[in-house]
């Protein structure tokens, strides 16, 4: 008996790296490549605007039994206003600032929502589970088929969230592209570089931050919105701190300031991480580690060990990501 | 200095403060304090439009700072500054920039992952394509970049850029970074350009080119205003020059006129400079020491 069913391992890794995960991480890091690759803005509570998409989306539909496309406004008015509320006071102020608001903003977010005080609205730590009815109205596939290319295969409820996800996130990909090469992505860079010397050009720096992290922070909404239609439920602790830093990782891993480049992180994330997990949990299984030296779950644990080493050799061979300009880093050690 | 350009002022008096037939920029009353250090204590100073007015003193004379107010990247206690003919008090750098007053650093602020051409393209005021909605359709602005950058094509050849259209800010040389500095405040059309320094750490063969490029700003009808504590580099392009020490303007006139200034020689060498040395205190103080 063979100690490793490749094909197996092959094919959930597939399923996984091209599926609702990725495609979720995908669109939070493309809003993140526009904070921090184009804007510069240091926002570590990527995971805060991605509840408010979440919960906007979700209360509106769960609590307030409002149509999908009024839903949907919401999540990204949600989104908006976190937006505005963290860079007003922010946005003038040095980039660290905005770090330090966000990361502890998210958490705020998340604390709030699980709360008792708002279980009429967010349900507390229960979260919103009865919404995805109207959602599923319009989903084309049939829900006991499965669908996709060769064994990569969804069942229908999870095939429509993942055929979502992933127009999202190309239709965020040209968004980017298109903003960055007109003037307003000059100008948007150029803040990145130095925001005085900007300033000193006529350029109000405050207002195209604001822009910048309002555009970022949508699409992260978009991401919490996906995610929510593929699971059919929004939990509040799903939207902890380690969230934002998984979507920093794909960004990093794939190439901050390129376009296509949290795409490709997120699929090599998924990727990677399913890759040793079912690899690992097939030696276990399969008797070549002795569960004496390690157990399935402790399999589960490692695989962020190998990721984290992954991401570790990243920086020292190829600090720009994979699809980083090396050129462009090398101009940051002068 | 420029005869055509000085003859403006030729019946103007070397003192502070005084009137000028057509001032482009007036400060008021212009202070600032750091904790208890009054930095700048401007009474009154006015610019002449159309000429190149060097603003010198010793370090820590408080030019800098002053620039710093007259560019709204820094705020007065109190007084008032207009810049021509309008009230500019409270006023951003951005809008300032907008309104025609566009400055340099005196640590040059090339946007080093940018390239050359579009550092430039940068410089250029009013651009729809700005508009964050106007942005993703090109045809709505594809025309006016056009004519942008064959703008910024014309001032890299003047500055000997051209070569270097392509390639990141961040590789220029530190001289290159002021020419493209320069350049790039240029792509403004500004009415007044304040240049904070512009020889500091440059080498002495691009500082003739430098100069020269400051001429020519003024030739084409644009104000010049800079700071500068080499006398030597001041001599040879102002028009008029002003003199700071200790926060307040000592002085303004001709360059002739201020060399010969007992004011101006104080502030630079000290007020004792032409006493003679007393050895003696030297010598008492190595033996109380010993």
């Amino acid at each position: 008996m063979e100690s490793v069913d490749w094909g197996f391992v092959l094919e959930q890794t597939l399923i996984q790296a091209l599926g609702l995960n990725a495609a979720v991480y995908a669109i939070a890091a493309i809003g993140l490549n526009m904070h921090f690759g184009y804007a510069g803005l240091l926002n570590f509570g990527q995971a805060g605007f991605v509840a408010m998409g979440a919960y906007g989306m979700g209360i509106a539909v769960n609590q307030w039994g409002y149509p999908v496309w009024v839903a949907v406004l919401m999540g990204m008015l949600f989104s908006v206003g976190f937006a505005v509320l963290l860079g007003l006071p922010t946005l003038r102020l040095r980039a660290d600032y905005l770090a330090i608001v966000t990361i502890a903003a998210a958490e705020i977010v998340r604390l709030v929502a699980r709360s008792t005080a708002l279980r009429d609205i967010t349900r507390g730590a229960e979260g919103l589970n009865e919404f995805i009815g109207p959602f599923r109205e319009f989903n084309p596939f049939n829900p006991s088929a499965t669908y996709g290319i060769w064994f990569v295969q969804y069942r229908g409820n999870t095939f429509f969230a993942v055929v979502i996800g992933w127009t999202l996130a190309a239709l965020f990909v040209l968004i980017t592209y298109l903003l960055i090469r007109s003037p307003w992505g000059r100008v948007v860079k150029a803040i990145r570089e130095d925001e005085l010397a900007a300033r000193a050009l006529g350029k109000n720096a405050y207002r195209f931050k604001m822009q910048a992290l309002i555009i970022g922070g949508v699409m992260g909404g978009f991401a919490g919105m996906v995610d929510a239609i593929g699971k059919a439920t929004v939990q509040p602790d799903f939207f902890g701190a380690a969230l934002t830093f998984f979507f920093w990782l794909v960004l990093i891993l794939g190439g901050v300031g390129r376009v296509w480049a949290p795409i490709a992180g997120s699929i090599l994330y998924w990727g990677l991480i399913t890759f040793v997990q079912n690899t690992g949990r097939q030696l276990v299984d399969n008797g070549v580690i002795r569960t004496t030296i390690m157990d399935t779950n402790q399999i589960d644990q490692i695989r962020f060990w190998v990721v984290g080493g992954a991401l570790a050799l990243l920086m020292v061979y190829r600090p720009q990501g994979i699809f980083g300009s090396r050129e462009e880093m090398a101009l940051d050690a002068r | 200095m420029h005869a055509d350009r000085s003859a403006v002022l030729a019946g103007v008096a070397a003192e502070p403060g005084v009137p000028k037939p057509d001032p482009i920029l007036v400060a008021d009353s212009l202070q600032r304090s750091f904790g208890g250090i009054r930095a700048v204590d401007v009474d009154h100073l006015e610019v002449q439009r159309g000429i190149i007015t060097g603003l010198i003193g010793p370090n820590g004379a408080g030019k800098t700072t002053f620039f710093n107010l007259l560019t709204g990247f820094d705020q007065p206690d109190n007084g008032k500054k207009s810049f021509n003919g309008d009230s500019i008090d409270g006023k951003s750098p951005h809008a300032l920039a907008r309104q025609g007053m566009v400055r340099t650093f005196q640590l040059t602020k090339s946007l080093t992952k940018l390239s050359v051409i579009d550092n430039m393209k940068l410089g250029a005021r009013h651009q729809s394509g700005e508009s964050l909605w106007r942005s993703m359709l090109r045809p709505l602005w594809g025309s006016e970049e056009k004519a942008i950058e064959q703008r910024a094509d014309e001032l890299l050849v003047r500055f000997k850029l051209d070569h270097m259209r392509e390639e990141y800010a961040g590789t220029l040389s530190g001289g290159q970074r002021k020419l493209l500095e320069m350049a790039r405040a240029l792509m403004s059309e500004p009415d007044l350009i304040m240049l904070d320094e512009p020889m500091a750490g440059v080498n002495p063969a691009l500082t003739q080119s430098l100069l020269e490029h400051v001429k020519d700003l003024a030739g084409q009808g644009i104000s010049v205003v800079f700071v500068e504590h080499d006398m030597d580099v001041v001599r040879d392009i102002s028009d008029w020059v002003v003199v700071m020490a200790e926060g307040a303007v000592i002085a303004e006139g001709p360059h002739d006129s201020i060399t010969a200034n007992s004011d101006v020689i104080d502030a630079y060498l000290g007020t004792h400079h032409d006493a003679p040395l007393d050895v003696e205190v030297d010598l008492d103080w190595k033996e109380a020491d010993g």
